[in-house]
């Protein structure tokens, strides 16, 4: 039997209260390990909840460093850190916030020469990032990893989460099943035309963050062929069916992607 | 056949900021071209140039993605929602 400290008692009463959760829920938590690709809109408030929740490892990975233009939606940072590595700022608020969770930090671009190597120690996987070449690329790396993917995107006042559960290829559909290739250049607002309210980025991380402790618990459903879909204006949220697809080039039949994939960046632009 | 088409916000520049618009059509393949003569533009967004569905654009029929169903071509009834879901990529 785990043996939680005090302070441990204390911190996750509300958590050990639920018979979802309880002492072995708690103790599964501290003992799992999520990895947040990007520590952004969606990454500031996953890593938070994570945190708190007492996840017990956290790995975070984002190259770019804490702008004043990030902080009208990314909580994790603050005024003190622009200028200072996203990884590092998400460090320091997590540790203050809860000394329970050993966080690893990786200051780097993900790439498909590192992202096997970053990916294999962990149990899931969240996808936070801003471009569809690296969302490809997160993707194939789990699918053949077998790691459970919890994917969110947004933009404006739009947000789209779904979870792919790669520990069960058989029966759930990738994201490719959802979109086969990335839009091509001009298709898609461009960087420059995008804009995201700050909140919306707060509801979807949440949402990740839900999802993966779901996952780590065993408890619940998860959004797995199923995409959520949220409108803020009209506070809509909507759940679609997303099905296997027999001709998926990742997980079909067919398959013609047997190795990682990275495409060329559409947009470099950084928010 | 009034059927109700979602519009995602990235699209609603066309619809003049509407999230929500009717159109009356038989099949989807149709309710592209309404959108198209109301909303010019509209249908470039949804279809390649063979006319098929472009691969980072879901349209869903109720809750179906309409890839399993009969496609582009697949027939619609009065009340039915079609829910245009394009691949978004920001986490910023």
């Amino acid at each position: 039997m785990f043996k939680f400290t005090e302070e441990q008692i204390k911190r996750y009463a509300r958590h050990i209260i639920l018979p979802e959760v309880g002492g072995k829920g708690q103790e599964k938590l501290l003992n799992s390990k999520v990895l947040v690709i990007g520590a952004g809109g969606l990454g500031s408030p996953a890593i938070l909840y994570l945190a708190a929740a007492g996840v017990g490892t956290i790995g975070i990975v984002d190259f770019d460093v804490v702008d004043f233009s990030n902080l009208q939606r990314q909580v994790i940072h603050n005024t003190e850190r622009v200028g200072t590595p996203k990884v590092e700022s998400a460090k320091k608020t997590v540790e203050m916030l809860n000394p329970d969770v050993k966080v690893i930090t990786y200051n780097t671009r993900i790439s498909k020469e590192n992202i096997m190597d970053i990916i294999k120690d962990y149990d899931v996987v969240l996808d936070g990032t801003d471009n569809f070449p690296t969302r490809f690329l997160i993707n194939d790396a789990c699918y053949f990893a077998g790691k459970p993917l919890v994917s969110a995107a947004m933009l404006r006042f739009e947000g789209q989460v779904s979870v792919f559960d790669y520990r069960n290829k058989e029966n759930s559909p990738c994201y490719r099943c959802l979109f086969p290739e990335p839009p091509p250049p001009g298709l898609v607002p461009s960087c420059q035309e995008a804009g995201i309210l700050g909140s919306i980025g707060g509801i979807m991380g949440c949402i990740q963050a839900t999802e993966a402790i779901k996952l780590i618990l065993g408890i619940g459903e998860p959004l797995v062929g199923k995409l959520l879909i949220m409108d803020a204006l009209s506070m809509d949220f909507r759940k679609v069916k997303l099905r296997k697809d027999p001709s998926c080039p990742l997980c079909g039949e067919k398959a013609v992607i047997k190795e990682l994939i990275e495409y060329e960046q559409v947009c470099d632009v950084h928010f | 056949m009034a059927v109700i088409v979602r519009v995602p916000t990235p699209l609603r520049r066309l619809t003049n900021g509407q999230g929500e618009v009717q159109v009356e059509a038989l099949t989807i393949r149709e309710a592209v071209e309404k959108l198209e003569s109301l909303y010019p533009g509209f249908k470039e967004r949804l279809l390649d140039e063979n006319g098929e569905l472009r691969k980072f654009v879901n349209i869903y029929l109720n809750d179906e993605d309409i890839r399993f169903l009969k496609g582009i071509d697949t027939e619609l009834k009065d009340g039915d929602v079609l829910s245009i879901v394009p691949a978004i990529a920001g986490g910023f």
